[in-house]
């Protein structure tokens, strides 16, 4: 049944009142509301470490004592802090518990939620903190952050839009359809100075004042939730925590350039997100928030899901569209730009899922507001997924401006183990590698493109000693000759030639000119491939190659790699003075290249030419008798 | 497949077909669900969507050949995926592939003699906070060492009632 706005005000009131205890401590608890809202993060990373186990476990616990009146569980979107999942939040307490398990449940019921009493052992923060305080502020991953595109995400139900009205969902909307035309929602975006999230920041407000700008009665407005950056999930925490932020921000766009569908591309490869995402298209169609004639105010708006199947390039936005049309999913020369002429010929706008985050709240707070964030050239705030070798693995949200120290170290918490931080990856495939000596720049889209990589989707992987920039450069070349849909030969042949040269110098097989010719390959691909994605296939090679030339040196001229990754120069050795002859090396070795005898005295060798270098002895040695020698 | 199974099977797919004819670009939505159904897309199937769209089969293979998610070979009854995104490939993704392999003797794309396993390495599923990640259909077995691969495996030939 449509609403109209009258009734959507009423459900944002009521409700409001029922989730003021995730607010306010001291709020008074409602009938409908109850007096504790157990969150349980219920993203993809927790999902996998049991976080629906848990809710069961307390659903059962609750209603078992008759308290279901009085204790909600919820399941909300993520917290972001992925590493210590599963992560359950306890209003009005604001006390977080990191790591839970499905056999913590019973004490949790019976400590917090019927006598009160925090259960200790799974507070998050530093282990040895005597303090029970406001836990979300005092641990520095969260304190550290501020949280735009993703302030629904962990706070509310995603498949609940009521939580969603209840948290000014909807009032963007409803205000640009109301109160103003089109042409100042055009403006007010472009005054927010909000660059698109989705790599190359071109600005959003005139992307859309060139699709505005066309005379047709046929418009598209397009989603790219087609995350394919390796390394990077600020898109699927966004549509698993907070959906209707985005179909808002849809309509509030197809508003502004007259278009009446839209069309979300999400990858099939995230399953929770897709179906989360059909569940709030779903609701928003029955309160009349989407459809026909949206509050009464004679706007009509239509969105449609389609899943991607796993075609990276479908990220480029000519290709995006090519997809949608059921065909595959090729890049087409620009221009004509798709505002001019992007889906099925008609005038489009693409943007991705955090760019729209960013709308409905730039057109409550104002464009001010949004220009208060962030750097000169670059507002507002950006989400990194942080992942690879750093403790606090998961998503941060911080203003344009911060650095990566303050990433890495601060929010971050730093790299495990006591090793040393090498470099920083951002971008994915068309990024490039930011080394220590650059760690305090500051991050916004242009100082991020000066050092040789570039914002990107927003993935950031941290890489300590253990990493071999060789091998990391060939790492990405492999996913770009494979991901290249062929239709250009810069990228479809470039890159395979690329790769071919980088191969044999991870093999050792490196020839003193390679490192010229790699250079030469680069320069043409960027130059003459057909789109981004060729454009920028050579980024992680020309970035290594700058900051760590010393290493591609070591691999070409002394044939050895460094950080002891690349297999081909590895050796592994036996130290005759640590080993106690045990013969455990021996036993473990699967092809039989240790040779040795305690009992005649033979001392433990390894055949090298029998090795396949697959580290089973040196893991297996109990005296630390087997190095790897590069 | 037996006849009746074969021909309830078509009924469906063509039940697919006609809930998306109108659709603009159906062509993947339809791939997408008749792959749900059969597991795989041979080009029968490939053949009947052609028709039914009056599309050329040339233009539906060039899409299924396109995307990595069409397949036109069956998969195992289980669907290994060991996720290669940055994130996991750091965290030793590759040494878990390695494991797989000798584990199960088969290759990247191939699906064990008996059908039970497929083996693939995908592209990043975004839990790279539980890098490295394998998914075993929907189930995913995030922050993984070498040594656990035994033991997942081993519990789903348990599961077939067989050690």
């Amino acid at each position: 049944m449509t609403r109209t706005s009258a009734e959507i005000q009423k459900i944002r009131e009521r409700v409001h009142e029922d989730l003021m205890i995730r607010l306010d401590p001291k709020a008074k608890p409602t009938p409908e509301g109850g007096r504790m809202h157990i969150m349980v993060c219920c993203g993809t990373g927790c999902t996998s470490s049991g976080s629906m186990k848990i809710i069961e476990g307390l659903e059962e616990r609750i209603s078992g004592a008759g308290l279901a009146s009085e204790v909600k569980v919820v399941k909300t979107g993520c917290f972001g802090l992925c590493a210590q999942g599963p992560i359950l939040m306890i209003y009005p307490d604001h006390i977080m518990y990191t790591l839970v398990s499905p056999e913590d449940v019973d004490e949790i019921f019976e400590s917090h939620v019927v006598k009160g009493e925090p259960v200790k052992r799974l507070l998050a923060g530093e282990e040895d903190a005597e303090e029970i305080s406001n836990a979300m502020e005092s641990v520095d991953f969260f304190s550290r952050q501020m949280r735009v595109a993703l302030r629904n995400c962990g706070a509310i139900d995603p498949e609940n839009i009521d939580e969603y009205i209840a948290r000014d969902g909807y009032r963007a909307l409803e205000k640009c359809i109301s109160e103003m035309d089109p042409e100042e929602v055009v403006d007010l975006i472009k005054a927010s100075n909000l660059r698109g999230r989705g790599g190359a920041g071109f600005p959003t407000g005139v992307k859309w004042s060139f699709a505005a700008a066309q005379q047709s009665h046929e418009k598209y407005v397009c989603c790219n939730a087609d995350e394919g950056d390796p390394g990077a999930f600020m898109d699927r925490s966004v549509l698993e925590g907070d959906p209707h932020s985005v179909i808002e921000a849809m309509a509030i766009a197809g508003y502004a350039i007259g278009s009446g569908q839209g069309y979300i591309y999400v990858r099939a490869e995230y399953p929770i997100a897709v179906e989360r995402l059909s569940i709030a298209i779903e609701q928003a169609y029955e309160y009349g928030l989407l459809g026909h004639d949206i509050l009464g105010k004679g706007f009509d708006f239509d969105l449609e899901l389609r899943l991607g199947a796993g075609a990276f390039v479908c990220g480029e936005e000519t290709a995006l569209m090519t997809s949608v049309e059921g065909k595959r999913g090729e890049p087409r020369p620009r221009p004509p730009f798709p505002a001019v002429s992007g889906l099925f010929q008609k005038p489009t706008i693409l943007n991705n899922v955090e760019t729209y985050a960013n709308i409905p709240m730039i057109v409550l707070r104002g464009a001010d507001w949004f220009n208060s964030i962030g750097t000169e050239k670059s507002k507002g705030t950006k989400v990194f997924a942080v992942g690879g070798k750093i403790k606090n693995t998961g998503l941060v949200e911080i203003p344009m401006g911060t650095t990566l120290r303050e990433i890495i170290y601060d929010i971050g918490g730093g790299i495990p183990d006591g090793k040393e931080f090498k470099a920083a990856q951002t971008g994915g495939p068309s990024g490039g590698c930011i080394p220590a000596s650059k760690l305090d720049t500051p991050i916004d889209f242009d100082n991020l493109l000066e050092l040789g990589s570039m914002m990107g989707s927003g993935g950031l992987i941290v890489m300590d000693e253990d990493t071999c920039m060789v091998d990391l450069a060939k790492f990405f070349l492999e996913f770009t000759v494979d991901e290249s849909c062929g239709k250009c030969p810069p990228c479809r042949i470039g890159t395979k030639r690329m790769l071919e040269i980088v191969t044999r110098i991870t093999e050792g097989k490196g020839q003193p000119d390679d490192l010229e010719k790699l250079e030469t390959l680069a320069r043409n691909i960027k130059a003459a491939a057909l789109c981004g994605l060729g454009q920028t296939a050579p980024n992680p090679v020309l970035s290594t190659m700058r900051y760590f030339r010393d290493e591609y040196m070591a691999h070409v001229i002394d044939k050895k790699c460094p950080a002891g990754v690349c297999k081909s120069m590895l050796q592994f050795i036996i130290y005759a003075d640590a080993c106690k002859s045990c013969g455990i090396c021996k036993k473990n070795c699967p092809t039989n290249a240790i040779t040795g005898d305690k009992k005649t005295g033979v001392p433990y060798a390894i055949d090298q030419d029998k090795c396949v270098k697959c580290g089973v002895c040196m893991e297996k040695c109990p005296f630390k008798a087997i190095l790897k020698n590069a | 497949m037996c006849g009746t199974c074969a021909a309830e099977m078509e009924k469906k797919l063509h039940a697919v077909i006609d809930r998306h004819r109108d659709t603009r670009g159906a062509l993947i939505p339809i791939l997408h669900e008749a792959q749900e159904l059969y597991g795989y897309l041979p080009l029968e199937v490939q053949r009947t969507i052609a028709e039914e769209l009056e599309t050329p089969l040339a233009e539906v293979y060039g899409v299924v050949s396109f995307y990595s998610q069409f397949t036109t070979t069956p998969r195992g009854k289980y669907r290994i995926s060991v996720c290669m995104g940055t994130a996991c490939y750091v965290k030793g993704a590759g040494e878990i592939l390695d494991r797989l392999k000798a584990r199960l003797s088969v290759d990247v794309g191939e699906c064990t003699e008996d059908g039970r396993y497929s083996l693939d390495a995908c592209r990043c599923i975004g839990a790279c906070g539980l890098a490295p990640v394998v998914t075993i259909n929907d189930e995913v077995f995030g922050k993984l060492q070498p040594d656990d691969v035994d033991e997942i495996i081993d519990s789903y030939d348990k599961k077939e009632g067989q050690v």
